[in-house]
């Protein structure tokens, strides 16, 4: 494995109770990539995720993240994540915006190291470079569906990660905001180099800001660079959503029949 | 009105120990409300009380233990209650709420039982479930003391991570925050607290001590800091104001410590409506 990989996927199987959820994925990451994983609904890209995450564990395969097994991984400050369920959190929950960003230095700073004044300046700093520091002393209940998934970055940006993670962030989101908020995550990898892999379903918008796109339905069907995926448009050879959902059908017509 | 505090003992030990648990109860109570596990402190209370039943039972039956506390017997009942509760929630992964319920409805069907076997008992029970000011004594107070200096030291030692386990438990996950550990951690010093708490408010209303102040406390606050002082605020005024009237109007203090903590909730509440009509009228203006 080069050094320049950050996540590397082999041969990795995952079964849930009965069900595939993920089979015979092979994918990389490198280094400074902005990669789009886009697929139908139940095609395995959350699961996907989670198994990078060692949330949870490959039924068949083996996961390495910055040139280490995940079971043996424990650099989490290298990695930001932001879940999809960060878009339905309690919204009555009682902290302010900077309180929520300084939690971002939880793995950074590690069990029995206090949170300081200093990092009160890292998190205003964070706010700053998502365009939020005016609202550091609201409530996080306050802030609109965007604005939340700004702060949320800013979350996972204050421990400096190499790596970040986002499951499809923009849900509940309205246009102009993903908009922007592509931008701005288009800007963050091309400024810091930091490395993205984002879900999403957003495939018109997303081309035109990821340097790398992957199809994934239960195994990945395609993955290459945006200019490549959309020349497989031209050619009206694109592993489309409808192709893709066939392919699902057809993936679970043989295990039901098989 | 504090005179007769200052000059009985039986009172000093009340007063001390109810400030005590108005620190500590509200201060757990923020992150209980939080993680919307209020019912745990309902079901840890009555287990406790399950404890209590088994210590006066023993008292009573098996010679020689005259002096055995029976709040010792209901801390443990109570932390026996907090691991149940874990591992009912873990067998039922889909229905994690039923451990309430189970632990509840199994520690008062319990509680009922030993109660009856020992054909009632000579002990007032009643300051048990409602309170006594007259009940504590000074080695409850050391007990509480001791319990009260542990858990701060817990809470502050890891305070950002029970913010983060409690706000977004995923990403403490994967920040690399030993989650089940400390959430055992965490529920053992509800157990303990509750048990401790029992003699000044009463098991049946120890765990309106840990959410009304807590409750009063969101209808105001912008911060998860601002949160917890005012709770512990409200929390000692409840308790110092319920239990100088409990002792004049000559009634269990758990009543008048509820009724003290739902006042202030009334008044929040109040409070916050009328802010936002101020601003509202403001922003017309």
């Amino acid at each position: 494995m080069s050094d320049c990989k950050i996540v590397e996927v082999k041969n990795v199987s995952f079964k849930y109770e009965k069900e595939w959820a993920v089979e015979h994925v092979n994918f990389s990451l490198d280094k400074g990539q902005f990669v789009a994983l886009i697929g139908p609904n139940g095609s395995g890209k959350s699961t996907l995720v989670k198994l990078i995450l060692g949330l949870i564990k490959p039924t068949v395969g083996s996961i390495q993240v910055f040139n280490e097994l995940i079971k043996r991984f424990n650099n989490w400050q290298e990695i930001g994540y932001i879940s999809q369920k960060s878009n339905s959190f309690n919204a009555g929950f009682p902290a302010s915006v900077l309180e929520v960003v300084k939690s971002g230095l939880v793995s950074r700073l590690g069990m029995f190291r206090f949170l300081k004044r200093e990092h009160t300046q890292k998190a205003l700093e964070a706010l700053k470079v998502v365009e939020m520091e005016e609202f550091a002393r609201s409530s996080i209940g306050e802030l609109s569906g965007g604005q939340l998934q700004r702060v949320f970055i800013a979350r996972a940006l204050i421990s400096a990660p190499s790596l970040l993670i986002l499951d499809e962030p923009t849900v509940g989101i309205d246009a102009k905001h993903v908009t922007d908020f592509y931008d701005l995550l288009g800007r963050l990898n091309k400024k810091t180099g930091i490395t993205l892999l984002m879900i999403t379903h957003d495939i018109d918008t997303i081309t035109k800001h990821a340097t790398h796109i992957a199809c994934m339905n239960k195994t990945i069907s395609f993955h290459g660079t945006s200019d490549e995926y959309n020349q497989y448009n031209e050619q009206d050879l694109k592993p489309s959503y409808e192709h893709m959902d066939q392919q699902l059908i057809r993936n679970n017509y043989v295990e039901v029949t098989s | 009105m504090f005179e007769a505090f200052f000059r009985y003992d039986f009172l000093q030990n009340a007063a001390m120990t109810g400030i005590l648990i108005g620190l500590v109860a509200p201060l757990l109570g923020v992150f209980i409300v939080v993680r919307r596990l209020s019912l745990i402190a309902d079901a840890l209370s009555h287990i406790t009380l399950t404890g209590i039943a088994a210590s006066l039972l023993l008292e009573k039956k098996v010679s020689g233990i005259n002096d055995l506390n029976p709040v010792f017997l209901g801390m443990a009942f109570s932390v026996l209650g907090a691991v149940l509760i874990e591992w009912i929630r873990k067998l039922y992964k889909n229905y994690e709420e039923l451990a309430i319920p189970i632990i509840l409805s199994g520690g008062i069907g319990l509680g009922v039982l030993l109660i009856s076997l020992a054909d009632g008992f000579n002990t007032d029970l009643f300051s048990y479930l409602f309170g006594s000011v007259a009940a504590v004594s000074r080695s409850n107070m050391w007990t509480v003391l001791f319990i009260t200096c542990i858990v701060i030291i817990i809470v502050f030692l890891f305070y950002k991570e029970l913010f983060v386990l409690s706000f977004d438990e995923e990403h403490a996950t994967v920040s690399g925050v030993k989650g089940k550990w400390i959430h055992l951690l965490f529920i053992l010093m509800v157990a303990l607290v509750i048990a401790s708490s029992m003699q000044v408010v009463g098991i049946l209303l120890v765990s309106a001590l840990m959410t009304l102040p807590v409750a009063s406390a969101l209808r105001i606050t912008k911060s998860f800091k601002q949160t917890i002082v005012l709770s512990v605020l409200f929390g000692e005024i409840s308790v110092i104001v319920g239990l100088v009237s409990a002792y004049h109007l000559g009634v269990p203090p758990g009543g008048t410590i509820v009724m003290i903590a739902i006042l202030i909730l009334i008044l929040t509440t109040a409070l916050k409506k009328v802010s936002i009509q101020f601003f509202w009228t403001k922003r017309r203006a």
